[in-house]
């Protein structure tokens, strides 16, 4: 088993970054500060070694051998699914779905669940916020099987109206597709209270958890949502694999997504019978190393405190608000009450790439452009924002660098 | 202060991304193109008269974008106007390799002096497509008006 990491009731940010190697890389001359955590956060050592020890000293392929390797790396595998459970707060561990990441995970929804249910002219609820994965495969559903996208539209300062979810749903509507966390203004959605709404009217939810699951502490039980997507490069985890939950009741209804190896119970010349989920939706070698990654990211964060990470990351989103105050050039786009540490912004006279390129020279990684949410830039009258998203490591001083860096780049600029 | 980026962001860049020459639209172009840089978003239309002679009579661009994209923009259709096709075709071929820092060939020593201004662009390959977007759709506008004339 991997090593627990140690309890801490507080939280330090700074001896924390010890744990994250790069953080000591300076870029240009200048330390780093990484403020593109919603695109991917960094990994730490826990993580990096766990995923360097178990390929040293356990891996082979899972769920195929009867050696003793294959032995080890299934049990594992196994067992990441289970930590995966109990971070969801999942009833059990075979509605845990291993996936490449995010995308992978609401495709395969889109796919294996709603598809077959879809007559033309059915409904699929979804915000204007959404990131483009959690789009892009229900205009499969419109193209392939005549289904209506049904948007619904936010506040100007970024929340949600659960009222207009509510108004949205119909008697013809399939699903509600609805981000917890915007990636782009940091919105936390009601999600609770989506799911009741909907359930109300016999819908469905799926949540896209990418940035959920990394801010908010997610207990799938007590939201009562259908389903629930992960993605681990942004947990502090390894990029390949993410996560989806989805209800038992509704996985063991569901058909096969990718065809191969693992997801079969039998396979003659004529017919084929399918497993078991979760292993009916896993196809093929899983990312059997990354599991085991995804796994140690989730145990070092259940090592430290998560609600003195989360009050951290409150802080720094709250600091930074302040702080870009003084540039009147500069307008922040989402403002939801609540929302998570998630920075986006328009400056005038300034177009994002441009900044980011300015801020990059001081050693400040932050994101420009759309975003993957162009839905959301059309909303805003915007082509593309400058995005800072603040991780668990990041500290005050680093959002001065930021500011004094956005003032530099002013004069630069303009 | 950066040399780099005080290189990249020269007085010239910065002058023809806030006063961008030849911009807005052509009502009788004989060639037009968009171009559409998907990264960030940034959208050009290129609208050109190419003349009887072969030679571009007049050019116009719309787009948004950030500074270097619209300052390329602006510089090539500075440079471009009163060319033959084939003339523009060889400051075009430098050009994109001038900015990824490779040789330029054999241009004329005026182009070169002009075009260096965007030479700076080189040292930040994450933005070497802003440079080059506003050239590729002149590009594609060039060709599509050669399928149109051998139509
Ligand atoms: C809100 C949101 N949903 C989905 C995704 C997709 O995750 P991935 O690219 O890891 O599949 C992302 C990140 O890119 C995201 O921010």
């Amino acid at each position: 088993m991997t090593a627990q990491s140690k309890i801490s009731t507080a939280f330090d940010p700074v001896a924390t970054r010890a744990d994250f190697p790069i953080l000591s890389k300076s870029i240009y001359g200048k330390p780093l500060v990484y403020f593109d955590n919603g695109a991917s956060a960094q990994k730490p050592r826990q993580v990096l070694d766990a995923m360097r020890d178990f390929s040293a000293t356990e891996y082979s392929n899972v769920h195929r051998g009867v050696h003793y390797l294959s032995g080890k790396a299934t049990d594992r595998y196994e067992a990441s699914r289970r930590t995966v459970q109990k971070f969801l707060g999942a009833a059990h561990e075979d509605e845990i779905v291993f996936t490449k990441g995010g995308t992978e995970a609401i495709n395969l929804v889109a796919y294996s669940y709603l598809a077959p249910r879809i007559q033309p002219g059915d409904e699929i609820v979804l915000s204007v916020m959404e990131h483009h994965s959690n789009i892009v495969p229900w205009h499969f559903l419109r193209e392939r099987n005549g289904a209506v996208l049904k948007w619904v539209d936010i506040r100007e300062d970024g929340s949600l109206d659960i009222e207009a979810v509510d108004a949205a749903i119909t008697a013809k509507t399939k699903l509600v597709a609805i981000t917890h966390i915007s990636n782009v203004l940091g919105t936390v959605t009601p999600l609770a209270e989506i799911v009741a709404r909907a359930h109300a009217k016999g819908v469905p939810v799926l949540a896209d958890g990418a940035q959920g699951a990394v801010h908010e502490l997610v207990d799938v039980q007590a939201l009562d949502v259908d389903f629930y997507t992960l993605t681990a490069h942004k947990l502090y985890g390894p990029t390949g694999i993410g996560a989806l939950y989805g209800k038992r009741k509704h996985l063991k209804g569901m058909r096969p997504f990718n065809g191969g190896g693992e997801m079969i119970r039998e396979v003659t010349r004529d017919v084929v019978t399918y497993a078991d989920p979760p292993a009916r939706f896993e196809a093929g070698t899983p990312p059997i190393i990354e599991s085991v990654g995804l796994a140690a990211a989730i145990d070092y964060l259940n090592g430290l405190d998560r609600a003195a990470v989360r009050a951290h990351e409150h802080d720094l989103l709250t600091y930074a608000r302040e702080g870009v105050r003084q540039f009147n050039w500069l307008r922040v786009i989402g403002d939801a009450p609540g929302k998570a540490s998630i920075l986006s912004f328009e400056t005038e006279g300034m177009h994002a790439h441009d900044l980011a390129t300015v801020l990059d020279r001081e050693g400040v990684a932050v994101r420009a452009g759309h975003h993957c949410a162009q839905p959301l830039m059309e909303r805003f009258g915007v082509a593309s924002t400058t995005r800072a998203s603040f991780g668990l490591y990041n500290t005050r001083a680093e959002v001065d660098v930021m500011l004094e860096a956005l003032a530099k780049a002013r004069k630069i600029l303009v | 202060m950066d040399d780099t980026l005080r290189e990249l962001y020269q007085d010239v860049i910065l002058d023809h991304s806030k006063h961008p020459r030849h911009f807005g639209k052509l009502v009788d172009a004989t060639n037009t193109a968009q171009g559409h840089n998907p990264l960030c978003g940034d959208r050009v239309t290129m609208y050109l008269k190419v003349d009887a002679s072969g030679r571009i009579a007049d050019i116009a661009f719309e787009g948004k974008g950030c500074a270097i994209s619209q300052a390329s923009a602006s510089l090539m259709t500075d440079m471009l106007v009163g060319r033959t096709v084939a003339e523009a075709e060889k400051l075009m071929g430098g050009f994109l390799h001038l900015v990824k820092g490779e040789d330029a060939g054999d241009l004329d020593p005026d182009d070169r002096e002009r075009l260096d201004v965007m030479a700076g662009v080189s040292a930040f390959p994450m933005r070497v497509k802003c440079a080059t977007l506003a050239w590729h759709t002149m590009k594609s506008a060039l060709e599509s008006g050669e399928t149109a004339k051998t139509e």
